[in-house]
């Protein structure tokens, strides 16, 4: 590839995986969509007909982002984030109720979700601000702004309400870390989420039990060489033990009954059968219908279109955030798992493009792109396979919707625009 | 370790997410589950029963439409009930509880509102039925008979039930099955295969159009036609001459062992068990533990055969070469056994093998029962032999037919009477009463048809069946076809063929002679003891006959068993003669026979045992 013109040093193996992601997306919203009636692909009344717009739209997108200088998104990322928040506070006023989420202003023709324009600008601003020179993620003043700037939009969105798409910004803690963030964080963080899906499983004094004997299993087995202070880490079982003794009073006292029928499930707490009836019927559903529909594909499938419990409409909101069961279902554990290897390869190729920047923010915000759609793609898939409780975020280039499609390719190719430029940035 | 953070992140979900697909499309994934995919409804396409003809062609069962009203509550938009109910011949009560029940059992299912309406029902209901939302009416096949006869051959049909759902995977709850007679027997062939649709449907259980485009569905198979052995024109005839009689009567081909009526009294109308009376009616006959109209005497009873059995006997004798023609013993009017007096109703005198058959004379076949067992050492061995002649002619076991049920009949053996008396402790006299057909020995009507067809045929027999032939090309199962023949040689039928002939002639059948016919027959009387309360007594003796005709070339062999009919050439002989006089002649010459016959029952001795009355027995009718 010549450097010139905007495709030049395109990173073209991203590109293809995108593609092939959007395609499959489309097939499958076609299967889960498509009528008895033979219509045109491009019929528009259908949701595949508008998908197939959307991609339209994205393409668009794409050669837009490609014909503009690569650092207008550095100089106009605080802008961008200016106006994704007063977007994000305008919908309080002028916001379109969708399935009882105030999320989207009504264009007329198009519904814009600034929740998934907020995603983009707020990654532009992490990455803008990092990236300055003056800023140094190893101060608190620092990591206190890095926090504002990623938590702001979260807080915002969360009253809509839309939980999932405001847990989407915590991804951006990744740049963080990749950043200099201490790992910690992330080590107390994830204890806490184990700590609280172990003692919702078995009770405090199981997991204070076990947390004592880990404990001096440690000192038992440790080299002599390496010396553990007692005091704090007696201090940290003691917090622990007192955060365990916490979750059941958050449990059953904050949360309200549908939450703990998410979890129940989740955890296979409920042993009854009658009451996991019950909950398989109402807030399970999704949940239990997505899984036997991936269930019934075996080994490779029923076949395109061939998808009985697809055709069906089993699966609630299935070309939307549950898109994933229909490639269960039609094309069985090889195309499912080919799916996964394809989004891996996908961000491991990211991955690997954001640390060859040269530029601080091209690689901060190739982080932050990366994060995003590696947790959507977590929290989605995760949900639609019954390892997670039900929690409503799309699958990124795959799930049925505009806004989604739209911001997710810009978000992906204002990066491969600003990767195309590395050779210019060391100038 | 923070720049492999991310990528060490993104492999890891990839393998928990491969790991968790693995589980579930893998682990958990089984091959059957289409059966209960709820997307996927197979809605089933009933071919038409097969219809059953008589060995002549006449048509003894075919189908008839019924019409069931179906309602499926949700669809149900609210109606002029009073105009519904009219038109349905149902009460305003009875259609809300109907209603109700619909309702609990599924408000989305069809289910059954009136069941079997008949044609004019139907007619009305049709052209109104479009005011009724929610309601519709589904066509059902059921039987139709085209005679009143013939129920304990022809069987019933009923709703499959919970122990046929778990052997035959076949069935779906509600469907119908043969239960008796040749409906079981020829239940694959009649019913043939129905035909499976795979419905798509989507979670509010509504039709989205067939399964794979209807790749997986089949095409009903039409079930088949069979012909059978039975004479339509005979068992109807047979029917009723026992009319108020109990007992049974089976007629044989000879050269087939095709049967040609197998008849039992009291019977019942198989379009009893059709429609909406069906339960009622079957509770009724069920329940009827005296009578027993749906216990098949022809061929359940086993009463024991008496004198019929004599010439089994004389076969024997004869085969064993302890007696010839002319052997004679004398008669004292009995024989003795010891020091008693065994009596004989023959007149006393010398007998040989033709009178002694003719007379039936009790002493000359003790005599010859006496001569068998004295020719081996012991009467163990000599117990052997006859046993194995005797089985030979198909008594003593089930005798293979194609009808469903039957009764073994009974043929003492070895073990039995040494279970009974002891080893050693019984010689041929211990069961001397076996000679003359009593005693231990029983057998079916049919045992005893088939015993007179291998005597007609002189020594050989084809296991009696009532399939004819099915569908086009007719094959049925070949062994039916071969001959199985009897332990004794063809010479020597002919003395008792003859014996059997002047039963006629000069014997206990002479007034039931068939002019122009020749008729081989033996007359049986057979002593009879009931328990009532415990006490033992003795009731009119049952009317056994034998017979085949013509004796040049047997085309019928019949055994005719009324209960309570006094001696042989009553009731049973008159009944036999009748029969055969219509099989060969087709028409009834001696019609003051026919008369008697018609008109005669026995009711009056069937009820002397519940009377509480002293009562006398083997009192003379005419």
């Amino acid at each position: 590839m010549s450097g010139k013109g905007p495709f030049g040093r395109l990173d073209w193996i991203s590109v293809i995986l995108y593609a092939l992601l959007v395609f499959i997306g489309w097939l499958n919203i076609y299967s889960t969509s498509v009528g008895e009636t033979e219509t045109s692909i491009f019929d528009f009344s259908t949701l595949y007909g508008k998908q197939l717009f959307f991609i339209g739209l994205a393409l668009a997108g794409i050669i837009f982002v490609l014909f503009v200088e690569s650092n207008f998104f550095e100089r106009f990322a605080s802008i961008f984030y200016v106006v994704a928040i007063v977007l994000l506070l305008g919908l309080f006023v002028f916001g379109k109720t969708i399935a009882g989420a105030t999320s989207w202003y009504d264009l007329g023709f198009f519904n814009l979700q600034p929740s998934e324009l907020a995603k983009v600008a707020t990654s532009l601003a992490l990455a803008k601000f990092l990236s300055d020179i003056q800023t140094d993620i190893r101060t608190r003043k620092h990591q206190m702004y890095a926090l504002i700037i990623i938590l702001l939009p979260a807080i915002l969105i969360l009253p809509q309400p839309d939980p999932g798409s405001s847990l989407i910004y915590f991804s951006l803690f990744f740049v963080l870390f990749r950043e200099g963030f201490p790992l910690y964080y992330l080590g107390i963080l994830i204890f806490a989420v184990v700590l609280f899906a172990t003692t919702l499983m078995f009770g405090t004094v199981w997991v204070a039990i076990g947390l004592i004997i880990i404990t001096l299993l440690i000192y038992t087995f440790k080299k002599a060489s390496v010396k553990i202070p007692i005091l704090p880490v007696v201090g940290a079982v003691v917090v622990a033990i007192l955060f365990s003794l916490s979750v059941n009073f958050v449990f059953e006292k904050v949360f309200e009954q549908r939450h703990r029928d998410r979890f129940a499930l989740w955890l296979s707490l409920e042993k009854d059968e009658d009451k996991l009836d019950e909950i398989r019927k109402t807030i399970g559903y999704n949940t239990y219908q997505s899984e036997k529909a991936i269930e019934s594909g075996g080994f490779t499938g029923k076949g395109f279109l061939e998808g009985t419990r697809t055709k069906g409409d089993f699966v609630p909101e299935q070309h939307t955030d549950y898109i994933f069961s229909s490639v269960g279902e039609e094309w069985g554990f090889l195309g499912s798992a080919a799916v996964i290897l394809l989004f891996s390869f996908f961000f491991l190729r990211l991955i690997y493009i954001a640390e060859r920047q040269k530029s601080d923010f091209s690689r901060m915000y190739g982080y932050g792109v990366i994060s995003i759609l590696v947790f959507h793609y977590f929290i989605n898939i995760g949900m639609v396979i019954g390892l997670l409780p039900t929690i409503g975020v799309p699958l990124p280039f795959f799930s049925y919707g505009g806004s989604g499609l739209i911001f997710f390719t810009m978000l992906l190719f204002v990066f491969l625009k600003l990767d195309s430029n590395r050779l210019k940035d060391g100038i | 370790m923070k720049k492999l953070l991310l990528s060490s992140v993104v492999v890891l979900i990839g393998f928990t997410f491969i790991g968790r697909l693995s589980y579930l499309q893998l682990f958990r994934f089984s091959a059957d589950q289409i059966l209960d995919d709820p997307a996927i409804k197979k809605v089933y396409d009933y071919p038409e029963r097969g219809y059953v003809y008589d060995r002549n062609g006449q048509l003894l069962v075919g189908n008839q439409a019924a019409y069931d009203v179906m309602v499926i509550p949700r669809e149900v938009k609210p109606l002029d009930t009073l105009e519904f109910c009219q038109l349905l011949g149902i009460g305003k009560k009875t259609f809300l509880t109907k209603m109700e029940k619909a309702r609990t059992y599924s408000p989305r299912l069809p289910s059954v509102l009136v069941p079997q309406l008949s044609k004019e029902d139907y007619a009305t209901l049709q052209e109104k039925m479009r005011h009724f939302t929610g309601f519709y009416i589904q066509k059902r096949s059921l039987r139709y008979y085209n005679t009143h006869s013939a129920a304990n051959v022809l069987g019933y049909i009923s709703e499959v039930n919970e122990w046929d759902l778990q052997n035959n995977p076949y069935y779906v709850a509600g469907e119908l099955k043969g239960r008796t007679g040749i409906e079981k027997q020829y239940e694959d062939l009649l019913r043939g295969r129905k035909g499976v649709k795979h419905i798509q449907k989507d979670r509010f259980n509504r039709d989205i159009g067939p399964y794979k485009n209807g790749k997986l569905d089949t095409l009903p198979q039409q079930g088949k036609e069979i012909h059978i052995t039975l004479d339509k024109d005979l068992q109807e005839y047979g029917e009723k001459l026992m009319h108020g009689k109990r007992g049974g009567i089976v007629a044989i081909e000879p050269k087939s062992g095709e049967i040609l009526a197998m008849i039992s009294g009291p019977t019942y109308d198989p379009a009893l068990l059709v429609g909406r009376e069906r339960s009622k009616n079957y509770s009724k006959l069920h329940y009827d533990t005296i009578s027993k109209p749906t216990w098949d005497r022809s061929i359940l009873a086993q009463p024991s055969p008496g004198s019929p059995f004599k010439t089994l006997n004389a076969l024997v004798g004869l085969q064993e070469g302890v007696i010839d023609e002319n052997t004679q013993f004398r008669c004292y009017h009995g024989f003795y056994v010891g020091n008693t007096l065994r009596g004989c109703h023959c007149g006393g005198g010398i007998r040989d093998l033709n009178s002694g058959i003719y007379q039936s004379c009790n002493a000359y076949f003790a005599g010859v029962f006496r001569k068998i067992y004295n020719k081996y050492e012991t009467t163990d061995e000599g117990m052997d032999v006859w046993e194995k002649h005797i089985k030979s002619f198909g008594l003593g076991n089930y005798l293979g037919s194609d009808i469903p049920t039957g009764a073994p009949g009974r043929i003492p053996d070895v073990a039995y009477y040494d279970k009974w008396y002891g080893n050693g402790r019984w010689a041929s006299s211990t069961i001397i009463s076996n000679s003359i057909g009593q005693g231990e020995i029983a057998a079916t009507p049919l045992q005893l048809a088939n015993m007179t067809a291998a005597i007609a045929n002189r020594g050989y027999f084809y296991t009696p069946h009532i399939i004819k032939s099915v569908g086009d090309n007719g094959a049925i199962d070949p062994s039916y076809t071969e001959p199985r023949y009897t332990t004794i040689d063809r010479k020597h039928f002919e003395p008792v063929i003859e014996g059997m002939a002047n039963v006629y002639e000069y014997g206990t059948a002479r007034w039931v002679k068939i002019p122009g016919v020749n008729i081989a027959g033996k007359t049986g009387t057979v002593e009879n003891y009931i328990r009532v309360d415990g006490e033992r007594m003795q009731l009119t003796d049952h009317s056994v006959f034998v017979a085949f005709a013509p004796i040049e070339n047997p085309q019928i062999a019949l055994a005719v068993y009324i209960e309570n009919g006094y001696f042989g050439s009553r009731y049973a002989g008159h009944i036999a003669s009748l029969l055969i006089e219509k099989y060969i002649k087709g028409e009834i010459t001696r019609t003051d026979l026919e008369k008697r016959m018609l008109e005669k029952t026995l009711e009056h001795e069937y009820a002397k045992p519940y009377s509480g009355e002293p009562f006398k027995i083997n009192e003379r009718e005419w």
